[in-house]
Order: C-alpha cells, then sequence, then structure tokens
C-alpha cells in the first residue's frame, strides 16, 4: 500500500513538474508571439508609418479642381462674339449604375432624349475616363430638371451639373474668325497641360478661340476635399481652396457690324473677303462664305450634322480667308507695274500697241488678251485701268520671272502674313528654283508671261491679297495684320491695347512710283474707262481698285463630275482689291467670289459695300 | 493606542471578509478585473468603429453583461461536475454538428447555424469548450504522459468535431477547435519528439487539405494574404486598407474618433474583425501595446491558474482555455496587420458581437471554477 501511495505521489509530483515545464514553454511562445505582434506593430506604425501616413491620406484627401471661367470675345466696339451661359446637363457615371439599359429607359421615359443623342452617348462611353459622368443630355429646361429631380432617389449614378457652356450669340457671323470650342478630345488630352486642364472639358477648336486659347481658358483652381471610401465629398474646407484665375476677355479687331454687311454682300456666292486697316493691321472683317453656326460643335455636334457639313460641296467649314489659296489674276498687276517702274524697264506714259494677243519669238502661241480686238496705244496706268494684258506680258518678259520672283516676295506672295490665326496658307511663288523642285523642269517663257497678270502658278490667300492691298495703300509699309485688338484681364477693367507689329517697308528708291500705280488704281474705280467704274456711281470718297479674274483650278479639281453645276464651277473666280480713301487710307479690302465670272461686276461691288459700312458710319 | 490596534484589526478582518465574499461567489478578483478593463477599452474602440452610436454600444454592453453573468453562473459550478459533463457535453456537440451538416441553416454561403425551434444556435462554439474539455476528462484517466494509443484516440476526438466544422465551412474555429485540444496534448506532455514528427507529417497534410479540403474562397484568402497587391479592390482590399490603417496611426496615433481610414469607411468589418486597427489607428502603437498589455494580463493569470490547479483535469483545461485565448488575440491581431491570413477570427471581448463571446466567457468561468474551488487535500 505504502509503495502504491509512494508511487501516486511520486506520479503527482511528476506530472505536476511536466505541467510546470510545459506551462512556462507556452508562457515563453506566448511572449514570442506577442512580441512578434509588436515588432509587426513597430514596423508599421514607426518604421512604415510616413509610407502608410501618405497612403491614408491619398485615401482621404482628393484634389478637386474648379474650372476657370474661359474668356469672353468681342468685336472691336465691344459687341459681344462668344460668351458663357449656365447650362444643365444632364450626366450619367456608369461606375455608379447598375443597370444602364434600364437607367436609359427610365430617363427616356422621362425627358426626351433623341436617337442621336443617344448615339453621341455611347460613342463618348467608349473613350471616357473612370468615375467621369457622361453627359447625355445638354441644355434641360426646367421641366426637365424638375422631373429628374423628383425621381433623383431611382436614378443612381445620374447628375444633373450646371456648367458654364460657350455660347456664340452672333451665331453665323464672323464664326470662321471667332472659330468654336468643342469637348476635349483624346489627341488633345495627350498634349495638354494636364493639370491646367483637369477641371476643363473644352478647348478652342479653331479660329481665335484656339489661337488665344491660352489666354482665354485662364488658370484652373483647386479645392482640397476629404471623401470616403465611396468618393463622396465629406468635408470641403474653404481655406484649402485656391481660387481659378478666369481668362481674359478679348476684344477683335473686327467690326461686327461691317462683318454683317460683307457677309449679307456675297447673298449665295461663296468667297471670301478680307479688310485691313493699313496703318496697324487691324482685320476689320473677315469673310469666308459660307458660314456655318459655332454653337453646333460646342457640346460635340453629332456625326450627321458633321458629316453633312464636312461633305457640302460648298465646303462651309473650309476658311476660304485663311486657307483658300487663289491665283490673284489682274490684281497683281499694279505690283508687276511698280517693278517694271523701279526697274527702269518702262515709264510712265511710255506706250506700245496692243493688238489683243502676244506672240514670243520662234513660237506659234498666241497669249491673248481678255479684249479680243486689243487695247490699241498702252502705256502702263492705261494698262492697269483698263487692265490689258499684252503690256504685261511684254513687261514680263523684260522683267524676267527673277524680278518678277523678287518683288511679289517683298509684298509676301509665297509666306503667310503672320496673322495671329492658326493655320494660315502661304500661297504659293514660283520661280526657276521652285519649278526645278516642284516639277523637276525647266522654267519656260511663256510662264513668265502668265505670271505677269497674275495666272500659272502663283497662289494667293484673300489675306495675302489684302495684305498687299495694304502695303500699296501705305507706299510699300508692310504690317503684320492681326485680329486681337485688345486684352481686358476680368479682374482689372483697364483694356490693354495690342500693338501693332510693323514689318519691313518694301525698298523703292523712287517713291514717285507708287503715286503712278495709286493713281492708275484709282482710275479704275473713278476713270471713265476704268473696270471698276460701275462701283464710283455717289461715292462720296475716292477709292483705289484694280479687279481680276482667276482661273478655275484648284478647289474645283477633286469634285464630282455634275452636269447641272459644272457651268457655274467652271466660271471664273472674281476677284478685287480696293483700298480708300485714296488720300489717307483707312481700309483696304480684297475679295474674290468664286466662279463670280468679273472682277468688276461680282466682287468689286461687294468691296463698295463693306468700305462705306466702314466710312460712312464712322469709325469708332 | 488600543482604538489603533482594534482598527487594524477591522480592517483586516474586512479584509479577509471581501476576500470570503469572492471566495464564496467563486470570483477570481485579477481575472475579474481584468476582463472588465478589457471590456471597457473594448467598448471605447466600439464606440468609435460604430461611428459614434451609442445604440451599438448598449447592444454590446447588454452582450457583455449576459456573458459576465454566464461567467460567474459557470464559476458557480465544481470542476468535478464539470468534468463528468465533459464526455456528454461533447457527444450532444457532435450530434449537433451533424445535424448542422445535414440540415443546418445557411447563411453568408456556409451552413453553421441550427435552429432548435426556439434559438438559433452555433454548435462549433459549444465543441470550441467541449473539445478541450473531452480531451483533458480522456487524458486524466491516466498518468501522464499519455501512452500511444490514448494519445491516438484524443486526436481522433479532437478531428472529428474539427473536420465538421471545416466542412460548414468555418476554417476560423475548426483551427480553434484543432488548437484547443493540441493545445490539451501539449499540456498533458506529449514527447517533443512526437510534436516534431506530426510537425513533419503535417506539411503534406496541408498540401493536401489545399488540394481538396479546401473551398475556392479560402483558398483566394490564403493567396491574397500571401500578396494583398494582387487584388487590391477585391478580397486584398482588407488587408491593405487595414494595414494602412495601422500604419498612419503612429506611434501616438489620430486620437479617438478621428480615425479617417475607418470613419471615412475605407476599412472594412471595422466593429468586428478588423477592429483592432481602429483601436490601432487612434491609439498608435502605444495604446495598442497597451491593450496587448490587458490581453498578457489575462494570459498571465490563466496561466497561474493552471498551474495552480488541484487536479490533472483543471490543469489541462484552465491551460488549453487559456492558450486557446492567446491564439484567439495572436491570429486576430496578427490577419488585421497582415501577418496571418484573413481567417475571421474574432479579437476577444472587443469585437462587435455576442455568440463567440458567450463561450469565451464561459471559459473564463471555467477557469475561476478551478480556481476557486479549493479542496484540502493532506500532504
Amino acid at each position: 500500500m505504502p509503495k502504491i501511495s509512494s508511487l501516486t505521489i511520486k506520479d503527482h509530483f511528476r506530472e505536476t513538474h511536466l505541467f510546470q515545464v510545459r506551462a512556462i514553454t507556452a508562457a515563453v511562445i506566448g511572449v514570442v508571439l506577442f512580441g512578434i505582434i509588436i515588432a509587426r506593430l513597430f514596423y508599421l506604425q514607426v518604421i512604415s508609418h510616413d509610407h502608410y501616413t501618405t497612403l491614408s491620406e491619398d485615401n482621404r484627401v482628393n484634389i478637386l479642381p474648379i474650372p476657370p471661367i474661359r474668356g469672353l470675345i468681342y468685336d472691336r466696339n465691344g459687341v459681344l462674339l462668344a460668351q458663357n451661359l449656365p447650362s444643365f446637363s444632364l450626366e450619367l457615371v456608369p461606375e455608379h449604375i447598375d443597370n444602364l439599359q434600364e437607367t436609359l429607359e427610365h430617363l427616356q421615359q422621362l425627358i426626351d432624349i433623341s436617337p442621336a443623342e443617344l448615339k453621341r452617348f455611347h460613342e463618348l462611353r467608349k473613350k471616357k475616363r473612370r468615375f467621369e459622368g457622361i453627359p447625355l443630355r445638354f441644355r434641360l429646361n426646367e421641366v426637365e430638371r424638375a422631373r429628374i429631380a423628383v425621381n433623383q432617389d431611382r436614378l443612381p449614378g445620374v447628375e444633373v451639373n450646371a456648367e458654364l457652356t460657350r455660347h456664340y450669340p452672333q451665331g453665323e457671323v464672323a464664326s470662321h474668325i471667332i472659330g468654336y470650342v468643342g469637348r476635349i478630345n483624346e489627341q488633345e488630352l495627350e498634349t495638354l497641360d494636364a493639370s491646367r486642364y483637369s477641371a476643363t472639358r473644352h478647348i478652342g477648336k479653331v479660329g481665335v478661340e484656339r489661337s488665344y486659347e491660352d489666354q482665354l481658358h485662364g488658370e484652373v483652381g483647386f479645392q482640397r476635399v476629404e471623401s470616403n471610401a465611396q468618393g463622396r465629398i465629406v468635408n470641403a474646407d474653404p481655406e484649402e481652396r485656391t481660387l481659378p484665375i478666369p481668362g481674359q476677355h478679348l476684344y477683335l479687331t473686327i467690326d461686327s457690324k461691317v462683318q454683317k454687311v460683307a457677309e449679307q454682300a456675297f447673298a449665295d456666292n461663296n468667297g471670301a473677303l478680307v479688310a485691313i486697316d493699313p496703318r496697324n493691321g487691324e482685320v476689320i472683317a473677315f469673310v469666308s462664305m459660307p458660314t456655318y453656326d459655332p454653337n453646333l460643335f460646342v457640346n460635340g455636334i453629332d456625326r450627321k450634322t458633321y458629316g453633312e457639313l464636312r461633305d457640302s460641296p460648298e465646303r462651309p467649314l473650309f476658311n476660304r480667308a485663311l486657307q483658300g489659296q487663289y491665283p490673284p489674276g489682274s490684281t497683281i498687276k499694279p505690283l508687276i507695274g511698280l517693278a517694271g517702274l523701279e526697274e527702269n524697264l518702262i515709264r510712265p506714259g511710255e506706250a506700245l500697241k496692243c493688238p489683243g494677243y502676244y506672240m514670243l519669238k520662234n513660237d506659234e502661241r498666241r497669249y491673248r488678251d481678255w479684249k479680243k480686238e486689243g487695247h490699241g496705244q498702252t502705256d502702263l496706268t492705261k494698262a492697269i485701268v483698263e487692265s490689258c494684258d499684252v503690256y504685261f506680258y511684254d513687261l514680263s518678259l523684260v522683267l524676267t520671272i527673277d524680278r518678277m520672283e523678287k518683288y511679289l516676295g517683298l509684298f509676301g506672295v509665297g509666306s503667310p502674313t503672320g496673322i495671329d490665326l492658326r493655320g494660315e496658307a502661304s500661297g504659293l511663288l514660283p520661280s526657276r528654283e521652285w519649278k526645278r523642285r516642284a516639277h523637276r523642269l525647266p522654267w519656260f517663257p511663256g510662264e513668265t508671261l502668265i505670271t505677269g497678270i497674275g495666272q500659272g502658278f502663283t497662289l494667293t490667300t484673300p489675306l495675302q491679297l489684302a495684305e498687299i492691298t495694304a502695303t500699296l495703300a501705305s507706299n510699300g509699309q508692310r504690317i503684320t495684320p492681326r485680329v486681337l485688338h485688345a486684352i481686358r484681364d476680368p479682374l482689372y477693367s483697364e483694356l490693354e491695347l495690342h500693338g501693332s507689329r510693323q514689318a519691313e517697308k518694301i525698298p523703292i528708291k523712287n517713291p514717285h512710283n507708287w503715286q503712278v500705280v495709286i493713281d492708275a488704281m484709282t482710275e479704275v474705280v473713278h476713270g471713265l474707262r476704268g473696270t471698276a467704274r460701275g462701283i464710283s456711281h455717289k461715292m462720296p470718297y475716292k477709292m483705289a481698285g484694280k479687279t481680276g479674274t482667276a482661273q478655275v483650278f484648284g478647289i474645283a479639281q477633286d469634285e464630282e463630275y455634275d452636269e447641272e453645276k459644272i457651268a457655274k464651277k467652271l466660271r471664273d473666280h472674281a476677284l478685287f482689291i480696293a483700298f480708300a480713301p485714296v488720300d489717307e487710307p483707312r481700309i483696304a479690302v480684297a475679295v474674290i467670289v468664286e466662279n463670280g465670272g468679273s472682277g468688276s461686276s461680282a466682287a468689286a461691288p461687294i468691296a463698295r459695300k463693306v468700305i462705306d459700312a466702314y466710312l460712312l458710319t464712322g469709325e469708332s | 493606542m488600543v482604538s489603533f490596534a482594534r482598527t487594524e484589526f477591522s480592517d483586516e478582518s474586512r479584509l479577509s471578509a471581501s476576500r470570503k465574499l469572492l471566495q464564496r461567489f467563486h470570483i477570481d478578483l485579477p481575472l475579474l478585473l481584468s476582463l472588465m478593463l478589457l471590456a471597457g477599452v473594448g467598448l471605447i474602440a466600439l464606440y468609435s468603429a460604430g461611428e459614434a452610436s451609442s445604440d451599438i454600444v448598449i447592444k454590446q454592453l447588454v452582450r457583455l453583461l449576459i456573458a459576465f453573468a454566464i461567467m460567474l453562473a459557470i464559476a458557480q459550478l465544481s470542476p468535478d461536475t464539470i468534468e463528468n459533463w465533459s464526455p456528454w457535453l461533447f457527444g450532444l456537440g457532435v450530434i449537433m454538428l451533424v445535424a448542422v451538416f445535414l440540415w443546418g441553416d445557411i447563411g453568408k454561403g456556409a451552413r453553421r447555424w441550427l435552429d432548435l425551434g426556439f434559438v438559433s444556435f452555433q454548435p462549433s462554439e459549444l465543441m470550441k469548450l467541449a473539445v478541450p474539455m473531452v480531451v483533458a476528462w480522456y487524458l486524466a484517466e491516466a498518468t501522464l504522459p499519455p501512452r500511444p494509443v490514448r494519445l491516438l484516440v484524443a486526436i481522433v476526438l479532437i478531428l472529428v468535431p474539427t473536420i465538421l466544422v471545416a466542412r460548414q465551412p468555418d476554417l476560423g474555429t475548426s483551427i480553434v477547435l484543432a488548437a484547443s485540444g493540441i493545445f490539451v496534448l501539449f499540456l498533458a506532455g506529449l514527447r517533443w519528439r512526437t510534436i516534431i514528427i506530426s510537425f513533419i507529417l503535417f506539411l503534406p497534410l496541408t498540401w493536401v487539405m489545399w488540394q481538396y479540403g479546401m473551398h475556392d474562397y479560402q483558398r483566394k484568402r490564403v493567396l491574397t494574404f500571401l500578396n494583398p497587391e494582387t487584388d487590391p479592390l477585391g478580397s486584398g482590399y482588407h488587408i491593405i486598407q487595414s494595414t494602412i490603417a495601422i500604419g498612419s496611426g503612429g506611434i501616438y496615433g489620430k486620437g479617438w474618433l478621428n480615425g479617417t481610414q475607418s470613419h471615412l469607411d475605407f476599412l472594412p468589418e471595422r466593429k468586428t474583425d478588423f477592429i483592432f486597427s481602429v483601436f490601432s489607428e487612434e491609439f498608435g502603437l502605444i495604446g495598442s501595446i497597451l491593450l496587448l498589455a490587458i490581453y498578457a494580463l489575462i494570459i498571465a493569470r490563466g496561466l497561474v491558474i493552471s498551474v495552480n490547479a488541484q487536479d490533472t483535469f483543471g490543469r489541462l483545461l484552465a491551460g488549453s482555455i487559456t492558450l486557446t485565448f492567446l491564439v484567439y488575440v495572436f491570429v486576430n491581431t496578427g490577419m488585421v496587420n497582415g501577418l496571418l491570413p484573413v481567417v475571421g477570427i474574432p479579437l476577444p471581448l472587443v469585437s462587435y458581437g455576442g455568440t463567440s463571446m458567450v463561450t469565451l466567457m464561459a471559459g473564463f468561468g471555467i477557469l475561476m471554477s478551478i480556481h476557486t474551488h479549493r479542496k484540502l487535500i493532506a500532504t
């Protein structure tokens, strides 16, 4: 018995001891495990604290960009050309919508949504950023907004946003110079300053809106906001706000009254007109017909409308004044005449006989004058007034293409005028070198002849022609045309005038030569035999001008063959350049009427109306 | 002079009187106080995690009161009674687990609940106590360390409920069940050699488990744990946001109710499994260490109780309950700070929720019972 008892007691001690060892082991393991947890906490909360603080802040704090208000555009007299109107748009955030189709159907029951708008919505959906609202409808009216507000709780992810939208109150007037804004596209996104445009949805696409995008846009503002995990803003401290800087207001050199007169003067004709103040290069009117309504583009034009505009044979989107390149025709003759005088190849009053055609030596070909029976004895003045071709054929030949290239180049033919609008075409100034390069052919004498009357290879834009006219008006003082008159910072009320940029003066040794040419041009309008004498009736000021016709090619070349239209398409373009008053020129105009026939009947009356509108109602 | 002596005497008697009171109601004061402290801290954390809603705090307080009452009630039972109940409780538990397996209610994609008509019940909770009880009861019948046959039977006793619960599927609870049983074996003096060999055998077993024994979501959880960044918006989101919450707390924390991760909704499950992250974000490293210290206090007291227990059953059971509690704390804090996979184990007495809290407190009731029912043993 005692033996058993001692055994159990011994076992009891052994067991107790064994348990104590195990309990201590467990305690040690426990300490180690707690140590691991604390070490991990130390790592997270002390060593990596900064890293996790950043992550936590990134979670919490969002920088919300605030869009700046786009600058307004006025004409030179303060007539509003582009403004911002509050507009309510309906936007959908697909990330917050469970069943998009159902939501769209629901919305269609509430408000009108056209198939075109639906289509545009689905197109925009493909290229949007995450959690960005996609516009479905623009310009919601009050009733529509109320309907959506009432059903708001059943339409998660559907938002009505108030934003300022660009609006062009003058509609089609001056659209080619104002241009328009449109939604920023993917291509633009890649090149834009992402932070500056982080809140902006529209960007200038063409015209002044594009060329002065920097000034008009302004600077983006920021608001630091605290958001929760669902992206909902829970707190926005006004202390942590950087206000946006509104874009600058632009005052264009355009006189919208003159502009309207000019556009109406074209009636149904296509063409272009540019009017410049020769004293400072300010563009008074800038017309490309037909025009279009820029408001169509602001919130994404639908494909059909855009297709119609783009594919129309009238090409309303094409900026003819800036990019259209036309042979200058006879409007180039004053320049050639001036070159002849300056080179002492001709003298005023020195005449040659015009038989109605001209022939080169060893060449059977007859270079015709527009007047079959000829002009008879013709000096420079008569040649300009009556636009005699033979006189200039002869002059060209002695002048040579090289010297024509020199003088035309001095007037800016073949190079952009440097106007403050993007996308200007440069025209074409032919030369031996150019012909070799472009056509791999030598220069032929016959080409010299037709270059002398503004046909052949020479191309000018209406803007260039206007600048050439302005240069003639100011006796060779070239000036860079511009459309920006002044800038006004919306935070200050003062206008900051945009200075004019004088360019080189054309080096003419004998200033009297200008007078000879200008006198001849004055007689074009006021002389009994002047080609533009038809417009001089009851003209209370003196005008100097030159008519021209340009053989059609280029623009019409790629047109489809159309039996009905071909007749008009084949007609020559009518040109007219003019400046007035002759003594103190304040306006220089170049007009091109496509397929208008002769310059005197189609183009000159338009110039008269424009110059009347500008000079007779008084400059402001 | 006399009065002084009397006072001193009276103090001593009062002290011993309160001791007697505690003894009479079978309360272990150090354990009770540290549990109450923990519960208090838990309510503070919950108030913040629950968007400062007193509603949630009151609900949790009611649960705590019930759980404490249950603890004190169980403390009144003598350890002998508990030992005698062990096999019956275990048998009942296994039957109910099988019943759940066959007819249980499905909640959140898992079959865990048994509807007894008047109350829904999670049998796996009962097993958290029944498993260590039955293993302790079985091993205490013979001398320790257990012989191989006894060991094998004990292992079967552990495996049956573990597998049944794992199939529900409830990975967290099954791990807890297995651990609580294994702790009994360990404390009973399982040879180190055996422990090491079974650990080596365990490795291929985990592979088999991985291939055939786990549900897709469980596998995904493990994978996400291994590399949370692979799925930052899906399963990895919990772990990433939780470590951000803890890490951004720093040494001193962002202050009570100022945790941005939790209050701005970035932290998921913040009232339940991830409440430690809320606490750690707002109270920092210092607060977290203090909270862990309370847990350490409870565990230390549990170990002291188990070492001082008078019989084998009491020692083994008290030790196992204490170590299981340790596992809860370690697994929960480990998973929220990214050390362990997310297995869905709450932070004891702090996480919002009642079921596991009742089991836990019943376990502490057993500890108190073991410590306060002392028999006089002749030496």
